[in-house]
Order: C-alpha cells, then structure tokens, then sequence
C-alpha cells in the first residue's frame, strides 16, 4: 500500500442537505428509462419496437460505430415508449416493468478459466460495457482497445455525494468477483482509490488490486484526478476508469449469472425536507420518490447525479445509468438588490474573501449552505483565472485550455492536456468563476472536437 | 423594495429588443444588473455557483482604494496650504479637507463621466453587456495624475486608455496594457510639462519638487522631507500615491480578500530591493517614494495585463521591481521608473506566461512517458 497523496488544492462546497445514512424502502415506480444521452459517443441503433417484450439484461440498443456494444434492458417488462427528440433523436427508451421480474440468464464461470475475449464478449452481450468509461475523452470504452491501466476510485468527494462505505458496506461479494474479472482484462494493473478516511474495516481496504490513497477536499475523489497523479494518460493512451457500482454490476453477472443493475442511490439536497438512501435500479423515475417530500413552497430542480455535473431530469424523470444520487436544490430564480454589494451576503456562499460568508461558523450559523441555482452575476470575459487553480489539483493550466479550446487549436489543446481532464474535473473550476463562464460545456466541446478530428 | 422591482419590469420593455429605447439596451441593462443582481440560472454544467461576480471582485478593489483617494484628497489641502506659507498655521483638518475635496472630486467625475460614457456606448455598439472593469479603472486614473491637470487633459487621456488601451482588443479582459497607466503614459509623453515628475505641485502658482525628483536633480538626502512624513504620505506627488500607510490598507484588503497576487506584490518589492542596494540612496527611502508603492499594490497585480501562470507571476513581480529601480537609479531622463517599468513588464507578460508554459508541456509529458 502507497504513502498518503495529499491533494491540497480543491474545495469541499458545504451544502446543505447530505444523505441522511439510513435505507428506506419504498414502493418502486413501474417506468424505467434508458437514455442513450447517459452514454457519451454513442448513436443508439433500436433493436427493440413498442409494445416488445424484454427481461433484464435484454438488448434494448447498440452503437452503430460499434454495434457489439449492446445496450440492454434493466428491468424486465415491454417496452412502453420510443421518446424522440428533435430530429427524431432517441432521447430515451421507456420500459413498463412487468410484476415478476424475469432476469436473461447468461453462463456463471469463474473468471480465471475465461480467456479475457469471452470475457469482453460476455460483458458487451450482458450490457456492462458501457459500465467502462474510458481516457482520454470520458466516452465508453471501445471493444478491441487495451487500457494501460484500469482504474477505480472508491470514494466520491463531490458534494453532497453517496458516502460508499455505507452504500457498498454489503457488496463485498461482488465487487471482489468484478475486481477479479477486470484483472483478466488489463493484469497487474488494476487500481483502487481510498480516502485517508476510509474506514480500516471498509470492504474497500479488503479488495485486491494496487490501492493508492488521497487525502483533500473534491475533486479528490474524481478517477481523472487520482489518474494523473498515479498513471497519466497522454497521447496514444488509454485509459478504463469504472465506479465501485460498475465494478460489483459486473460481478454480480459473473456470480449470479445476471445483469443487475440494482444500486443504492442517495436521495440529497437542500430543497428536501428529508434525505437517506434508497436501493433501486438504473433508469428509475423519481416521481416515486414521495417519502422524501419537498420543502414546502420551493420550486425545486430535480438533478441525476451531483450539484456540479448531474443532469437536470425534472419531477417525473429518470435516474441516469452511471447516477447514484439524486438532489434537489431550490431554483433560483430570485432577484436580490444590490446582493453584490452587501458586505455579509450571510445565505450565500463563496470560497473566494470577497463575502465574509465563510465566516458563519464564528457567527454561530451551521457553516452549511442553502444553495440556489441563480447563476449570481453575469458573463464576463476572463479575468481571474488564478481561481481556477486553486479547486484543480492538477498539473494543468486551466485558462490556457480552455482558451486553446475556444480557438479550437488542436496541438495546443494535446499539448496543454485535454487527454487528462473531462468535464466533471473542471466542474469546479466553473462553480468558482468570477465571470461565469461555462467551462464544462467548452471543454465537452473541445472533447468533442478531438474526437472527431482524431477518426 | 419591491417597488424597484416593479419600476425595473415596469420600462423594461421599452429597453428590449423592438423597443422605443431599445438602442440603450446595454445601458439599462448595466443599471439592472448595477440595481439587482439578476434572477438568471444555471442551465449547461454546474448547477450552483460561487456568490462572487465580477461586480464583487472590483468594488472589493474600489474599497481597498478608498483609504488613498481619502488621505489624497487631505494631502492636496495640506500641500496647498504649506506652499501658500509654510510658517502659516493650518486652518484645522476640516478646511484641509474641504479644499483638497474639492480638488480631486472633479477629477474622479470626470474620469468616470468620459471613461463609463465610452464604456456603455461600446458595449451598446457591440450588444454586449458592460463590464465592469472601468469601476477600478476610472479610480485608479484620478489617483495616478498630479491634481493639478487640466480636467480636457484627463478627459483626453481617459478617452485614450479606454479606446485604444481596451476596447480596440476586446474590452476588459482582452487588454495588453493596464489601462489606467495607459492613460497616464499618454499624458506623460503628451505633455511632459504637467507630468515629467520634477514639477508635479503646482498648487495656485507655487510649484515645488516631489522628493524623488528633487533626489533626481542632485537634492542631498538630508534635505528631503523626512523619512517618516514620506511613510505617513504628507509629501507632493500624484494623489494616491503618497501614503505609505494607506497603500498597505489597501494591500491588505487586496490580500485578505484574495482579489491581487501576493506573489507578484513580494517578488516586486524584492526586485527593487535587490537593485536599490546597488545604488547611493537607502533601499528604505525607494520604497515610500514615488509610485513604488502604489503601482506594486494596485497596478503590477492587474489580474488580466499581469501573466496568467503562478511561476510567470514571481518572475513578473521581480522584473517590474528590479527595473523601477534601475530606471530610478540609473536613467538621468525620468525620475520615476513605475509606470514605465509595468508597462514594459504587461508587454512581455504573454511571453512570460509562454515560457512557463512550455516548460509545463515539456514536463507533463516527460511524466507521462515516464509512466508508459
């Protein structure tokens, strides 16, 4: 086991409204939505109509780049609706979940008497491909690369996020099985990452492959960040990252025989008048979610994912695919006279001085925040970008990046690291700017570029 | 306080877009924006946000140099009254003040007027919002000429730092030289009569010499105002400029508030340290004269015209410091070397940032080829 990294740079944004450690059980909602969106890179090829029956585990769709890449059913019942978007692009794909619940049976094996091609073949049949992101560019990884490494980080250091030593506190089972399983695929180079925090008697300190541990407020926890400090991936590289869910979905399959994409998701944010676990699967709709009711009177917007990066889904939406948490937060839509001009500005947050607001705590308030969604100012063009530095624990010169993104110069761009870092490590460096600039989007589209540039 | 609220929906439409006065949108939309802070939110990326804006960011600096204009405003008085009769006694602090008041504000007015004026005008021109970077700007220029300027001149070199300084590259966050030494470089070479530094006070027809010029022209120490006086700031020179004590007011919001680079107020001290030991006059004695202090404090940390990268920001600091002095000591033409020294330092800030830069991608691959 390595020496503790100390990444000192970053910020732990004190929000209001984390997970209460407690399940609670609740009746499942009977729609289920697959979204290719939640796939980055991918055209969905249908191979389902209306009205057809599928189990879990059922293809649903396939990339049309790669169509051995199978996108496959988490629930079993029929398939309700095909949702298009504009020009008729998929935007989901709505399963009715039947009252018994029938799984696709695929051939239990221990994974070292598998070659490691049967075992990519069983993992793009079963739908746990796509569980792999892969580096540079954030986006599933494709079938016939090698990664240099496969990498998981055992701890989510966003805000608000699910605490893992509670969520995972049974899947030991599993997630040694899918560490096993990845050791097949990329062998000797299978990495975990711990928190200093870790409990000694977490299932993750149990798990084999080379742990490495970090210590620092997020994006500690992001797999990009962890990546460069361990094993960073420049040109011609490949990374796999995976989260603790993707690994133990895999091993449950090679366990069980099933694809199950159950996982407990925290239910956050300020706008809740109650907060805790529930346990459920991939593309479930949170209008079930009445044990856990709004405060009353706020407009609240409901988010797949975390306050930084999770994708705002609305009441009656779905859980996205790789989401373990849901958060509400209330909508900002406030206007405030002469807010940038009030010396306390106690309710609202900054980590830049500006505010004396991080001063709370002395004041006897909770140092916990009530965070909106109002942007608090207007568009500017860069002009502190020193901020950014501060909240990204990495060898990278953010403004420069960016820029190079914006004038859309590729070499640059190679040269200044756009292979190491994707949206959710800069989010936030996007929460910090004084000129709110919307760094996340420029940098997916600079991903986007490179992609497209480099077929 | 709905009410403004109300009158603000209430002319709203006449202001957008098919609008009666729909050619001053970027103007009321400056004022709304000045009045509340807008109701707008997240939509792509993150779905919160820092509570600090721009707008935060400038008053903050607005506030760090309030102590300055202040002390300035009182030095003018004080100036005006020793050189009517330096036996005379003063007429109390409030007269001092008055008269030193009603000297400056017409200068911050004017600066304001003409350089916000061209501001809202371009950025209507442009449809774009108005930036608020001329809120430090149009402070930082009253404080950096000698009170004595004609208010055309100002309003000359106002005109100039904004056009040809800002807007010609973009605006604020686009510029290659601090607008507000622009501005003073322009009167500088423009009219060399009112600015060269031997001569600055000129105060109703009495003229008298700023200390460091008065070192220029062969003045021996002994005979200059005291190191203390020139400490607590009660010597002739630009309005902001003097107090020693009231720059490291300012500094310290700057620093505290984490709005200006230590790193580039430090290395800059220790740039002109190290070179000021080379010369005759006590290091101490360079550091509260002239525009040292102040261009340090509030010009040399520019966060747009100053490099980009931590390690650009040390070298920076150290040259603008070490050259000041050298101009100082060893230019016979100029006696000040602030102005000039961060000019030159903004022109070569883009290389800097390069330099460190390329060392950077030079390392990160190294790294990478180090890890396979």
């Amino acid at each position: 086991m390595s020496a503790c990294k100390k990444l000192l740079r970053g910020l732990d944004i004190p929000l209001k409204g984390s997970a209460h450690p407690m399940t609670v059980s609740l009746e499942l909602s009977s729609l289920y939505t697959l979204k290719p969106s939640d796939f980055k890179n991918t055209t969905p090829k249908l191979l389902v109509r209306e009205g057809d029956n599928v189990q879990a585990g059922s293809p649903v769709f396939c990339d049309k780049e790669h169509p051995e890449v199978l996108f496959t059913a988490p629930v079993s019942g029929t398939i309700h609706r095909i949702v298009r978007g504009e020009k008729r692009k998929i935007t989901g794909i709505q399963i009715l979940a039947g009252d018994e619940q029938m799984q696709e049976q695929f051939p239990v094996a221990e994974p070292e008497q598998l070659s490691p091609g049967k075992i990519r073949e069983l993992l793009l049949q079963s739908g746990c491909w796509p569980l792999i992101t892969r580096r540079p560019y954030g986006i599933t990884a494709l079938p016939g690369e090698t990664p240099k490494a496969i990498y998981i980080s055992c701890f989510d250091s966003a805000p608000l996020a699910p605490h893992y030593d509670f969520t995972f506190a049974e899947s030991f089972e599993s997630l040694q099985m899918g560490l096993r399983v990845l050791e097949r695929l990329c062998p000797g180079k299978v990495h975990l990452g711990l928190r200093d925090t870790t409990s000694p008697h977490s299932v993750f300190r149990r798990l084999p492959g080379i742990a490495h541990i970090f210590s620092g407020p997020h994006p500690a926890g992001n797999p990009g960040v962890q990546l460069h400090h361990v094993c960073p991936v420049g040109k011609d590289q490949i990374a796999w990252t995976l989260t603790p869910m993707g690994v133990s979905i895999i091993g449950k399959l090679f366990l069980y025989g099933i694809y199950d994409t159950t996982r407990m998701v925290a239910v956050t944010g300020p706008a809740l008048s109650r907060t805790g676990y529930i346990t459920c699967h991939a593309g479930f709709q949170v209008g079930a979610l009445n044990p856990f009711p709004l405060k009353e009177g706020t407009d609240a917007r409901i988010i797949s994912g975390n306050p930084l990066t999770g994708d705002t889904i609305g009441r009656e939406g779905f859980l996205g695919y790789h989401h373990q948490q849901v958060t509400c937060l209330p909508e900002g839509g406030k206007r405030e006279l002469l807010g940038w001009a009030r010396p306390l500005r106690l309710k609202k947050f900054s980590a830049a001085r500006t505010y004396i607001s991080y001063l709370a705590p002395l004041l006897g308030k909770t140092g916990r925040f009530n965070l909106d969604t109002n942007v608090n100012g207007g568009a500017r063009a860069f002009v502190l970008t020193r901020n950014y530095q501060k909240v990204l624990p990495m060898d990278i010169f953010v403004s420069h990046l960016i820029k190079a993104i914006l004038a859309e110069d590729i070499d640059k761009m190679e040269q200044l690291g756009i292979y190491e870092v994707i949206p959710e490590d800069l989010a936030l460096c996007e929460f910090v700017c004084p000129s709110k600039i919307e760094i996340q989007e420029i940098l997916q589209n600079g991903i986007d570029l490179m992609i497209k540039e480099m077929q | 306080m709905k009410w403004i609220e109300n009158i603000i929906e209430k002319i709203k439409p006449a202001f957008s877009k098919g609008g009666r006065l729909a050619f001053l949108h970027s103007t009321f939309n400056a004022f709304e924006t000045f009045l509340m802070v807008p109701g707008t939110v997240t939509g792509k990326g993150s779905h919160i946000r820092d509570c600090n804006d721009l707008k935060r960011v400038m008053i903050v600096v607005v506030i760090a140099l309030i102590p300055c204009l202040l002390f300035g405003m009182y030095n003018t008085g004080l100036q005006h009254y020793l050189a009517m009769d330096p036996r005379a006694e003063l007429p109390g602090f409030f007269p001092v003040f008055w008269y030193g008041f009603l000297k400056v504000l017409p200068l911050v007015i004017v600066s304001y007027v003409v350089g916000l004026g061209i501001e809202f005008t371009i950025a209507q021109i442009r449809g774009h919002e108005v930036n608020e970077g001329y809120l430090v700007t149009g402070m930082l220029i009253p404080l950096i000429v000698p009170v004595t300027i004609p208010l055309w001149m100002l309003a000359l070199a106002v005109a100039f730092a904004v056009l040809i300084g800002k807007e010609i590259f973009g605006g604020t966050g686009m510029n290659i030289w601090n607008p507000a030494l622009l501005a003073r470089a322009f009167l500088f070479f423009s009219y060399p009569a009112y600015m060269t530094g031997g001569k600055v006070w000129v105060v109703d027809g009495t003229s008298g010499a700023t200390p460091l010029a008065a070192l220029a022209e062969g003045t021996p120490l002994q005979e200059l105002p005291s190191w203390t006086d020139m400490f607590l700031g009660f010597i002739p020179g630009s309005v902001g400029e003097t107090s020693l004590v009231c720059i490291l007011l300012g500094a310290a919001i700057l620093l505290y508030t984490g709005v200006a680079s230590w790193k580039i107020m430090i290395s800059c001290v220790a740039g002109a340290v190290l070179i000021a030991l080379t010369g005759d006059i006590p290091v101490h004695y360079h550091l509260v004269m002239g525009g040292f202090a102040f261009g340090c404090v509030f010009m040399a940390t520019d966060p747009v015209t100053s490099p980009q990268t931590e390690t650009g920001k040390w070298i920076f600091g150290f040259l603008t410091g070490a050259l000041t002095i050298t101009i100082r000591l060893y230019n016979p033409g100029y006696p000040e070397g602030m102005m000039l020294a961060i000019l030159l330092m903004n022109t070569f800030s883009p290389l800097i940032d390069h330099v460190v830069v390329s060392v950077n991608v030079k390392r990160r691959i190294k790294r990478i080829a180090r890890h396979g």
